[in-house]
Protein backbone atom coordinates (compact mmCIF):
# COMPACT_ATOMS: atom_id res chain seq x y z
CA UNK A 1 0.00 0.00 0.00
CA UNK A 2 3.11 1.94 0.01
CA UNK A 3 2.35 5.41 -1.85
CA UNK A 4 -1.39 5.63 -1.22
CA UNK A 5 -2.62 8.16 1.25
CA UNK A 6 -5.77 8.38 3.19
CA UNK A 7 -7.65 11.57 1.94
CA UNK A 8 -6.50 14.35 4.32
CA UNK A 9 -8.47 15.85 7.38
CA UNK A 10 -9.48 19.45 7.62
CA UNK A 11 -9.46 18.75 11.23
CA UNK A 12 -8.59 19.88 13.93
CA UNK A 13 -9.66 23.22 12.50
CA UNK A 14 -7.04 25.57 14.86
CA UNK A 15 -7.73 29.26 15.41
CA UNK A 16 -4.23 31.29 16.81
CA UNK A 17 -5.01 34.31 18.20
CA UNK A 18 -7.50 35.54 15.22
CA UNK A 19 -8.41 38.67 14.77
CA UNK A 20 -11.28 39.55 12.31
CA UNK A 21 -11.11 43.97 11.59
CA UNK A 22 -13.38 45.78 9.31
CA UNK A 23 -12.90 49.40 8.79
CA UNK A 24 -11.50 49.61 12.46
CA UNK A 25 -14.48 48.04 13.96
CA UNK A 26 -12.97 44.94 15.68
CA UNK A 27 -15.12 41.66 14.75
CA UNK A 28 -13.00 38.94 15.72
CA UNK A 29 -10.48 39.53 18.82
CA UNK A 30 -7.79 37.33 19.44
CA UNK A 31 -9.80 34.41 19.54
CA UNK A 32 -8.11 31.19 19.70
CA UNK A 33 -10.13 28.09 20.05
CA UNK A 34 -9.70 24.10 18.39
CA UNK A 35 -12.40 22.13 16.53
CA UNK A 36 -11.87 19.18 16.78
CA UNK A 37 -13.28 15.84 15.94
CA UNK A 38 -16.66 14.37 17.98
CA UNK A 39 -19.87 15.89 19.30
CA UNK A 40 -21.17 19.17 17.68
CA UNK A 41 -19.98 22.39 18.58
CA UNK A 42 -22.62 25.36 19.26
CA UNK A 43 -21.50 28.41 18.82
CA UNK A 44 -23.78 30.79 21.45
CA UNK A 45 -24.36 34.58 21.59
CA UNK A 46 -26.19 37.06 20.69
CA UNK A 47 -26.40 38.94 17.30
CA UNK A 48 -22.99 40.56 16.83
CA UNK A 49 -21.03 38.08 18.86
CA UNK A 50 -18.88 37.23 16.23
CA UNK A 51 -20.32 33.93 15.02
CA UNK A 52 -20.73 33.83 11.51
CA UNK A 53 -17.52 35.81 11.12
CA UNK A 54 -15.78 32.53 12.95
CA UNK A 55 -17.87 30.32 10.39
CA UNK A 56 -16.53 32.33 7.58
CA UNK A 57 -12.84 31.85 8.59
CA UNK A 58 -13.18 28.30 9.34
CA UNK A 59 -15.16 27.72 5.77
CA UNK A 60 -12.32 30.10 4.15
CA UNK A 61 -14.66 32.12 3.01
CA UNK A 62 -13.23 34.96 4.88
CA UNK A 63 -9.20 35.73 6.23
CA UNK A 64 -8.12 37.15 9.28
CA UNK A 65 -6.52 40.23 9.77
CA UNK A 66 -4.48 38.86 12.06
CA UNK A 67 -2.85 35.40 14.01
CA UNK A 68 -4.18 32.16 11.90
CA UNK A 69 -6.02 29.75 10.97
CA UNK A 70 -5.15 25.87 10.35
CA UNK A 71 -6.86 22.94 9.24
CA UNK A 72 -5.83 19.89 10.10
CA UNK A 73 -2.63 21.17 10.86
CA UNK A 74 -1.58 23.05 7.29
CA UNK A 75 -2.36 26.23 7.15
CA UNK A 76 -4.42 25.99 3.91
CA UNK A 77 -7.34 23.98 2.42
CA UNK A 78 -8.86 23.26 -0.48
CA UNK A 79 -11.97 22.79 1.43
CA UNK A 80 -13.63 20.34 -0.47
CA UNK A 81 -14.46 18.87 2.60
CA UNK A 82 -16.29 21.75 3.95
CA UNK A 83 -19.99 22.60 3.99
CA UNK A 84 -21.89 25.37 4.53
CA UNK A 85 -25.18 26.41 5.23
CA UNK A 86 -25.93 29.51 5.52
CA UNK A 87 -28.92 31.22 7.48
CA UNK A 88 -30.91 31.88 4.27
CA UNK A 89 -29.15 29.59 1.50
CA UNK A 90 -29.70 30.69 -2.17
CA UNK A 91 -31.66 28.22 -4.21
CA UNK A 92 -30.29 28.13 -7.88
CA UNK A 93 -33.15 29.10 -10.22
CA UNK A 94 -33.97 25.08 -10.95
CA UNK A 95 -35.68 21.95 -9.65
CA UNK A 96 -35.18 20.69 -5.98
CA UNK A 97 -33.62 17.49 -7.38
CA UNK A 98 -31.48 19.94 -10.17
CA UNK A 99 -29.98 21.99 -7.15
CA UNK A 100 -29.06 18.60 -5.10
CA UNK A 101 -27.55 17.29 -8.03
CA UNK A 102 -25.33 20.88 -8.90
CA UNK A 103 -23.43 19.42 -5.78
CA UNK A 104 -22.63 16.18 -7.50
CA UNK A 105 -21.04 17.28 -10.80
CA UNK A 106 -18.46 15.31 -10.45
CA UNK A 107 -20.21 12.00 -10.72
CA UNK A 108 -21.66 9.95 -13.57
CA UNK A 109 -24.95 10.60 -14.86
CA UNK A 110 -26.57 7.24 -13.42
CA UNK A 111 -24.45 7.32 -9.81
CA UNK A 112 -25.19 11.18 -9.69
CA UNK A 113 -29.44 10.53 -9.76
CA UNK A 114 -29.15 7.62 -7.45
CA UNK A 115 -27.45 9.81 -5.01
CA UNK A 116 -29.73 12.79 -5.07
CA UNK A 117 -32.79 10.65 -4.66
CA UNK A 118 -31.19 9.21 -1.73
CA UNK A 119 -30.45 12.78 -0.46
CA UNK A 120 -33.72 13.90 -1.23
CA UNK A 121 -35.00 11.14 0.79
CA UNK A 122 -32.76 11.33 3.94
CA UNK A 123 -34.25 15.20 4.18
CA UNK A 124 -37.91 14.23 3.49
CA UNK A 125 -38.08 16.14 0.31
CA UNK A 126 -38.39 13.09 -2.40
CA UNK A 127 -42.02 14.24 -3.21
CA UNK A 128 -41.42 17.63 -4.39
CA UNK A 129 -38.13 16.51 -6.08
CA UNK A 130 -39.44 17.91 -9.38
CA UNK A 131 -40.96 21.14 -7.57
CA UNK A 132 -38.78 24.73 -8.90
CA UNK A 133 -36.78 25.39 -5.57
CA UNK A 134 -37.45 28.36 -5.14
CA UNK A 135 -41.31 27.69 -5.17
CA UNK A 136 -40.23 25.54 -1.95
CA UNK A 137 -41.11 26.58 1.95
CA UNK A 138 -38.60 28.22 3.74
CA UNK A 139 -38.09 25.13 6.01
CA UNK A 140 -37.97 22.65 2.69
CA UNK A 141 -35.24 25.64 1.24
CA UNK A 142 -33.53 24.77 4.15
CA UNK A 143 -33.20 20.91 3.76
CA UNK A 144 -32.74 21.18 0.70
CA UNK A 145 -29.98 23.23 0.90
CA UNK A 146 -28.90 20.85 3.69
CA UNK A 147 -29.05 18.02 0.94
CA UNK A 148 -27.09 20.24 -1.21
CA UNK A 149 -24.54 20.68 1.21
CA UNK A 150 -24.61 16.97 2.04
CA UNK A 151 -23.94 16.22 -1.63
CA UNK A 152 -20.42 16.97 -0.91
CA UNK A 153 -20.38 14.44 1.43
CA UNK A 154 -18.22 16.95 4.01
CA UNK A 155 -15.95 16.09 6.98
CA UNK A 156 -17.22 19.41 8.75
CA UNK A 157 -20.76 21.02 8.22
CA UNK A 158 -21.16 24.59 9.08
CA UNK A 159 -24.69 25.92 10.29
CA UNK A 160 -24.95 29.62 10.04
CA UNK A 161 -28.45 30.27 12.51
CA UNK A 162 -30.08 27.67 10.09
CA UNK A 163 -33.36 27.69 11.68
CA UNK A 164 -33.35 31.34 12.52
CA UNK A 165 -36.51 32.32 10.26
CA UNK A 166 -38.42 28.90 10.97
CA UNK A 167 -41.37 27.72 13.24
CA UNK A 168 -41.53 24.81 14.87
CA UNK A 169 -41.81 22.24 12.56
CA UNK A 170 -39.38 23.06 10.29
CA UNK A 171 -37.39 23.54 12.89
CA UNK A 172 -37.71 20.77 14.04
CA UNK A 173 -37.02 18.54 10.57
CA UNK A 174 -34.10 20.63 10.22
CA UNK A 175 -32.58 19.66 13.37
CA UNK A 176 -34.04 15.66 12.76
CA UNK A 177 -31.58 15.54 10.10
CA UNK A 178 -28.73 17.58 11.51
CA UNK A 179 -28.63 15.30 15.02
CA UNK A 180 -28.56 12.28 12.41
CA UNK A 181 -25.97 13.76 9.85
CA UNK A 182 -23.42 14.17 13.35
CA UNK A 183 -24.59 10.56 14.18
CA UNK A 184 -22.83 9.68 10.68
CA UNK A 185 -19.60 11.18 11.75
CA UNK A 186 -19.97 14.50 9.82
CA UNK A 187 -18.50 17.11 12.27
CA UNK A 188 -21.22 19.67 12.98
CA UNK A 189 -20.40 23.23 14.27
CA UNK A 190 -23.54 25.49 14.25
CA UNK A 191 -24.37 28.93 15.53
CA UNK A 192 -27.14 29.76 17.22
CA UNK A 193 -28.37 31.95 19.75
CA UNK A 194 -31.32 29.79 20.54
CA UNK A 195 -30.81 28.31 23.96
CA UNK A 196 -33.35 25.27 23.63
CA UNK A 197 -31.50 24.41 19.80
CA UNK A 198 -28.39 24.44 21.84
CA UNK A 199 -29.21 22.32 24.58
CA UNK A 200 -30.72 20.03 22.28
CA UNK A 201 -28.27 19.24 19.81
CA UNK A 202 -25.11 20.62 21.53
CA UNK A 203 -21.92 18.68 22.59
CA UNK A 204 -19.79 21.15 23.08
CA UNK A 205 -20.88 24.90 23.49
CA UNK A 206 -18.42 28.11 22.50
CA UNK A 207 -20.12 30.84 23.97
CA UNK A 208 -18.79 34.37 22.24
CA UNK A 209 -19.97 37.49 23.10
CA UNK A 210 -18.37 41.38 21.56
CA UNK A 211 -16.41 39.38 19.39
CA UNK A 212 -14.27 36.91 21.52
CA UNK A 213 -15.23 33.87 22.47
CA UNK A 214 -16.06 33.90 26.62
CA UNK A 215 -16.08 30.26 27.17
CA UNK A 216 -15.69 27.00 25.88
CA UNK A 217 -17.06 23.78 27.62
CA UNK A 218 -18.55 20.42 26.96
CA UNK A 219 -22.73 21.43 26.78
CA UNK A 220 -23.19 19.84 30.48
CA UNK A 221 -21.03 21.63 32.23
CA UNK A 222 -21.57 25.08 30.90
CA UNK A 223 -25.78 24.75 31.60
CA UNK A 224 -24.75 23.69 34.70
CA UNK A 225 -22.25 25.76 35.85
CA UNK A 226 -21.14 28.60 33.42
CA UNK A 227 -18.08 30.15 34.61
CA UNK A 228 -18.85 33.81 33.20
CA UNK A 229 -21.37 36.37 34.22
CA UNK A 230 -22.03 37.09 30.99
CA UNK A 231 -22.63 33.20 30.30
CA UNK A 232 -25.26 33.06 33.23
CA UNK A 233 -26.92 36.28 32.50
CA UNK A 234 -27.38 34.61 28.63
CA UNK A 235 -28.82 31.96 30.09
CA UNK A 236 -30.84 33.37 32.51
CA UNK A 237 -32.63 35.32 29.53
CA UNK A 238 -31.27 38.80 30.51
CA UNK A 239 -30.46 40.83 27.82
CA UNK A 240 -26.55 40.70 27.33
CA UNK A 241 -25.44 43.71 25.00
CA UNK B 1 -53.68 79.60 -47.95
CA UNK B 2 -52.32 76.11 -46.68
CA UNK B 3 -55.42 74.24 -46.60
CA UNK B 4 -56.20 72.92 -49.60
CA UNK B 5 -52.93 71.18 -50.17
CA UNK B 6 -53.30 70.03 -46.54
CA UNK B 7 -56.54 68.14 -47.11
CA UNK B 8 -54.67 66.40 -51.03
CA UNK B 9 -52.23 65.67 -48.63
CA UNK B 10 -54.29 63.72 -45.98
CA UNK B 11 -56.41 62.15 -48.72
CA UNK B 12 -53.38 60.84 -50.12
CA UNK B 13 -52.20 59.43 -46.74
CA UNK B 14 -55.57 57.36 -46.17
CA UNK B 15 -54.97 55.92 -50.34
CA UNK B 16 -51.53 55.19 -48.73
CA UNK B 17 -52.10 53.44 -45.74
CA UNK B 18 -54.83 51.68 -47.75
CA UNK B 19 -52.56 50.48 -50.11
CA UNK B 20 -49.70 49.51 -47.82
CA UNK B 21 -52.60 46.93 -46.01
CA UNK B 22 -53.20 46.18 -49.20
CA UNK B 23 -49.30 45.08 -50.21
CA UNK B 24 -49.20 43.18 -46.94
CA UNK B 25 -52.87 41.31 -46.91
CA UNK B 26 -51.80 40.20 -50.70
CA UNK B 27 -48.43 38.91 -49.20
CA UNK B 28 -46.48 41.12 -51.90
CA UNK B 29 -42.95 39.30 -52.84
CA UNK B 30 -40.89 42.30 -52.96
CA UNK B 31 -42.06 43.16 -49.22
CA UNK B 32 -42.19 39.92 -47.91
CA UNK B 33 -38.61 39.27 -49.69
CA UNK B 34 -37.62 42.05 -47.97
CA UNK B 35 -38.94 41.25 -44.18
CA UNK B 36 -37.35 37.71 -44.47
CA UNK B 37 -33.77 39.20 -45.56
CA UNK B 38 -34.26 41.77 -42.21
CA UNK B 39 -34.93 38.77 -40.34
CA UNK B 40 -32.11 37.13 -41.04
CA UNK B 41 -29.67 39.47 -40.45
CA UNK B 42 -30.90 40.74 -37.59
CA UNK B 43 -31.13 37.14 -35.98
CA UNK B 44 -27.86 36.21 -37.10
CA UNK B 45 -26.35 39.60 -35.45
CA UNK B 46 -28.03 38.98 -32.36
CA UNK B 47 -27.03 35.44 -32.19
CA UNK B 48 -23.59 36.28 -33.11
CA UNK B 49 -23.48 39.35 -31.02
CA UNK B 50 -24.48 37.42 -27.99
CA UNK B 51 -21.88 34.35 -28.80
CA UNK B 52 -19.21 36.82 -28.02
CA UNK B 53 -20.97 39.06 -25.88
CA UNK B 54 -22.81 37.04 -22.73
CA UNK B 55 -19.68 35.48 -21.87
CA UNK B 56 -17.73 38.43 -21.98
CA UNK B 57 -19.87 40.43 -19.74
CA UNK B 58 -20.34 37.50 -17.53
CA UNK B 59 -16.64 37.06 -17.27
CA UNK B 60 -16.50 41.71 -16.49
CA UNK B 61 -19.23 40.90 -13.58
CA UNK B 62 -16.80 38.28 -11.88
CA UNK B 63 -13.40 39.24 -12.91
CA UNK B 64 -11.00 42.30 -10.52
CA UNK B 65 -8.14 43.67 -12.49
CA UNK B 66 -6.64 47.15 -13.10
CA UNK B 67 -8.44 48.99 -15.60
CA UNK B 68 -12.01 47.02 -15.15
CA UNK B 69 -13.56 50.41 -13.92
CA UNK B 70 -12.57 52.06 -17.41
CA UNK B 71 -13.32 48.95 -19.61
CA UNK B 72 -16.88 49.24 -17.96
CA UNK B 73 -17.44 52.72 -18.98
CA UNK B 74 -16.42 52.56 -22.16
CA UNK B 75 -18.52 49.45 -22.94
CA UNK B 76 -21.05 51.51 -21.47
CA UNK B 77 -20.29 54.21 -23.58
CA UNK B 78 -20.40 51.98 -26.44
CA UNK B 79 -24.37 51.03 -26.12
CA UNK B 80 -24.84 54.32 -27.91
CA UNK B 81 -22.34 53.90 -30.52
CA UNK B 82 -23.30 55.70 -33.99
CA UNK B 83 -24.51 53.35 -36.45
CA UNK B 84 -22.32 54.97 -39.28
CA UNK B 85 -19.44 54.79 -37.39
CA UNK B 86 -19.70 51.35 -37.02
CA UNK B 87 -20.75 51.08 -40.68
CA UNK B 88 -17.69 52.96 -42.19
CA UNK B 89 -15.32 50.94 -39.85
CA UNK B 90 -16.84 47.87 -40.84
CA UNK B 91 -16.73 49.25 -44.82
CA UNK B 92 -12.92 50.22 -44.09
CA UNK B 93 -12.25 46.87 -42.39
CA UNK B 94 -14.16 44.25 -45.47
CA UNK B 95 -12.73 46.98 -48.31
CA UNK B 96 -10.40 45.52 -51.00
CA UNK B 97 -7.82 46.95 -49.39
CA UNK B 98 -9.17 46.62 -46.26
CA UNK B 99 -7.13 43.72 -43.30
CA UNK B 100 -10.50 42.04 -44.00
CA UNK B 101 -11.10 42.42 -47.52
CA UNK B 102 -9.89 39.14 -48.68
CA UNK B 103 -13.22 37.78 -47.37
CA UNK B 104 -14.93 39.71 -50.05
CA UNK B 105 -18.36 40.10 -48.34
CA UNK B 106 -18.64 43.91 -48.61
CA UNK B 107 -22.06 44.20 -49.78
CA UNK B 108 -23.38 41.38 -48.93
CA UNK B 109 -26.09 39.94 -46.08
CA UNK B 110 -22.85 38.43 -44.15
CA UNK B 111 -22.02 41.97 -43.51
CA UNK B 112 -24.97 43.69 -42.44
CA UNK B 113 -24.91 40.84 -39.60
CA UNK B 114 -21.49 41.32 -38.86
CA UNK B 115 -21.82 45.22 -38.82
CA UNK B 116 -24.92 44.69 -36.98
CA UNK B 117 -23.16 42.26 -34.65
CA UNK B 118 -20.63 45.05 -34.25
CA UNK B 119 -23.06 47.40 -32.70
CA UNK B 120 -25.05 45.20 -30.61
CA UNK B 121 -22.39 43.48 -29.18
CA UNK B 122 -21.69 46.33 -26.57
CA UNK B 123 -25.61 46.11 -25.74
CA UNK B 124 -25.80 42.70 -25.08
CA UNK B 125 -22.63 42.45 -23.11
CA UNK B 126 -23.16 45.43 -20.54
CA UNK B 127 -26.25 44.53 -19.84
CA UNK B 128 -25.17 40.78 -19.21
CA UNK B 129 -22.21 42.11 -16.70
CA UNK B 130 -24.79 44.28 -14.53
CA UNK B 131 -27.53 41.45 -14.78
CA UNK B 132 -24.52 38.80 -13.91
CA UNK B 133 -22.91 41.17 -11.11
CA UNK B 134 -26.60 41.90 -9.64
CA UNK B 135 -26.87 37.63 -9.28
CA UNK B 136 -23.52 37.38 -8.73
CA UNK B 137 -23.66 39.35 -5.64
CA UNK B 138 -26.64 36.68 -4.29
CA UNK B 139 -25.04 33.59 -5.10
CA UNK B 140 -20.99 34.89 -4.29
CA UNK B 141 -21.10 33.06 -0.52
CA UNK B 142 -23.08 29.82 -2.06
CA UNK B 143 -21.02 29.02 -4.92
CA UNK B 144 -18.19 30.27 -2.68
CA UNK B 145 -18.63 27.42 0.20
CA UNK B 146 -19.05 24.78 -2.80
CA UNK B 147 -15.89 25.57 -4.21
CA UNK B 148 -17.35 25.68 -7.85
CA UNK B 149 -14.43 26.42 -9.93
CA UNK B 150 -14.86 29.87 -11.97
CA UNK B 151 -15.93 28.54 -15.35
CA UNK B 152 -18.66 26.83 -14.15
CA UNK B 153 -19.44 30.01 -11.78
CA UNK B 154 -19.77 31.81 -15.11
CA UNK B 155 -22.31 28.94 -16.89
CA UNK B 156 -24.29 28.50 -13.48
CA UNK B 157 -24.65 32.32 -12.77
CA UNK B 158 -26.05 33.15 -17.32
CA UNK B 159 -28.39 30.10 -16.66
CA UNK B 160 -29.55 31.26 -13.66
CA UNK B 161 -29.87 34.70 -15.03
CA UNK B 162 -31.98 33.74 -18.26
CA UNK B 163 -35.01 35.04 -18.10
CA UNK B 164 -33.27 38.42 -17.61
CA UNK B 165 -30.42 37.97 -20.66
CA UNK B 166 -33.71 37.30 -22.51
CA UNK B 167 -34.03 40.88 -22.03
CA UNK B 168 -30.87 41.85 -23.01
CA UNK B 169 -30.65 40.38 -26.51
CA UNK B 170 -34.19 41.66 -27.09
CA UNK B 171 -32.46 45.22 -26.63
CA UNK B 172 -30.07 43.92 -29.12
CA UNK B 173 -32.20 42.61 -31.21
CA UNK B 174 -34.32 45.57 -31.31
CA UNK B 175 -31.45 48.20 -32.36
CA UNK B 176 -30.06 45.58 -35.42
CA UNK B 177 -33.54 45.26 -36.85
CA UNK B 178 -34.23 49.11 -36.17
CA UNK B 179 -31.08 50.82 -37.14
CA UNK B 180 -30.32 51.73 -40.87
CA UNK B 181 -27.11 53.52 -41.01
CA UNK B 182 -24.76 50.71 -40.97
CA UNK B 183 -26.40 48.38 -43.15
CA UNK B 184 -27.17 50.88 -45.82
CA UNK B 185 -22.88 51.48 -45.92
CA UNK B 186 -22.17 47.93 -45.50
CA UNK B 187 -24.79 46.40 -47.95
CA UNK B 188 -25.67 49.19 -50.30
CA UNK B 189 -29.33 48.64 -50.64
CA UNK B 190 -29.32 46.61 -53.30
CA UNK B 191 -32.79 45.62 -54.70
CA UNK B 192 -33.25 41.78 -53.71
CA UNK B 193 -30.22 41.29 -52.23
CA UNK B 194 -29.48 43.21 -49.27
CA UNK B 195 -32.32 45.52 -48.85
CA UNK B 196 -33.49 45.58 -45.76
CA UNK B 197 -36.78 46.67 -44.11
CA UNK B 198 -34.89 49.85 -42.72
CA UNK B 199 -33.06 51.00 -45.92
CA UNK B 200 -35.91 50.04 -48.14
CA UNK B 201 -38.51 52.28 -46.01
CA UNK B 202 -35.67 55.24 -46.13
CA UNK B 203 -35.62 54.67 -50.13
CA UNK B 204 -39.15 54.31 -50.85
CA UNK B 205 -40.32 57.56 -48.85
CA UNK B 206 -37.39 59.72 -50.45
CA UNK B 207 -38.63 57.90 -53.82
CA UNK B 208 -42.05 58.61 -53.09
CA UNK B 209 -43.78 55.45 -52.75
CA UNK B 210 -45.24 55.55 -49.63
CA UNK B 211 -47.57 52.04 -49.57
CA UNK B 212 -44.32 50.03 -49.55
CA UNK B 213 -43.08 52.22 -47.17
CA UNK B 214 -45.59 52.31 -44.75
CA UNK B 215 -46.48 48.58 -45.19
CA UNK B 216 -42.55 47.88 -44.30
CA UNK B 217 -43.13 50.37 -41.53
CA UNK B 218 -46.07 48.33 -40.07
CA UNK B 219 -44.44 44.90 -40.76
CA UNK B 220 -41.55 45.96 -38.45
CA UNK B 221 -43.36 47.75 -35.62
CA UNK B 222 -45.24 44.30 -35.66
CA UNK B 223 -42.67 41.78 -35.62
CA UNK B 224 -40.66 44.08 -32.94
CA UNK B 225 -44.06 43.51 -30.82
CA UNK B 226 -44.40 39.99 -31.76
CA UNK B 227 -40.30 38.86 -30.65
CA UNK B 228 -41.15 40.85 -27.41
CA UNK B 229 -44.48 39.33 -26.46
CA UNK B 230 -42.75 35.70 -27.46
CA UNK B 231 -39.54 36.44 -25.27
CA UNK B 232 -42.36 37.84 -22.48
CA UNK B 233 -44.24 34.56 -22.52
CA UNK B 234 -41.20 32.78 -22.54
CA UNK B 235 -39.82 34.62 -19.77
CA UNK B 236 -43.21 34.09 -17.47
CA UNK B 237 -43.23 30.46 -18.83
CA UNK B 238 -39.42 30.05 -17.29
CA UNK B 239 -39.92 31.73 -14.06
CA UNK B 240 -42.98 30.03 -13.29
CA UNK B 241 -41.30 26.47 -14.27
CA UNK B 242 -38.31 27.20 -12.63
CA UNK B 243 -38.90 29.40 -9.80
Amino acid sequence: MKGMRAPASDLPIVFEDTSVRARDIAVLQRVSLVLGPGAPTVLLGPNGAGKTTLIRLAAKLAAPTAGRVTWGGKPDTDGNRIAVLFQRPVMLRRSAAANVAFGLSQRAAHDRRRRTTELLTQVGLAHVAERPARRLSGGEQQRLALARALAREPEVLFLDEPTASLDPAATKAVEDVVRAVASSGVKIVMATQNLGQARRLAGEIVFMLHGGVHEHAPAAQFFDAPQTSEAEAFLRGDLVV
Amino acid sequence: MFEPALKSCQKTHVYDSASAFGLLLSGDPVLYGIVRLSLAVSLSATIIAAIVALPLGAALALTRFPGRAAIIVVLNASMGLPPVVVGLVVYLLLSRSGPLGFLGILFTPQAMALAQALLVSPIIAALTRQTVEDVWSEYRDELTAMRVRPMRRVTTLIWDARFSLITALLAGFGRAAAEVGTVIIVGGNIEGFTRVMTTAIALETSKGDLPLALGLGVVLIALIIVINALAWSVRRFGELRAG
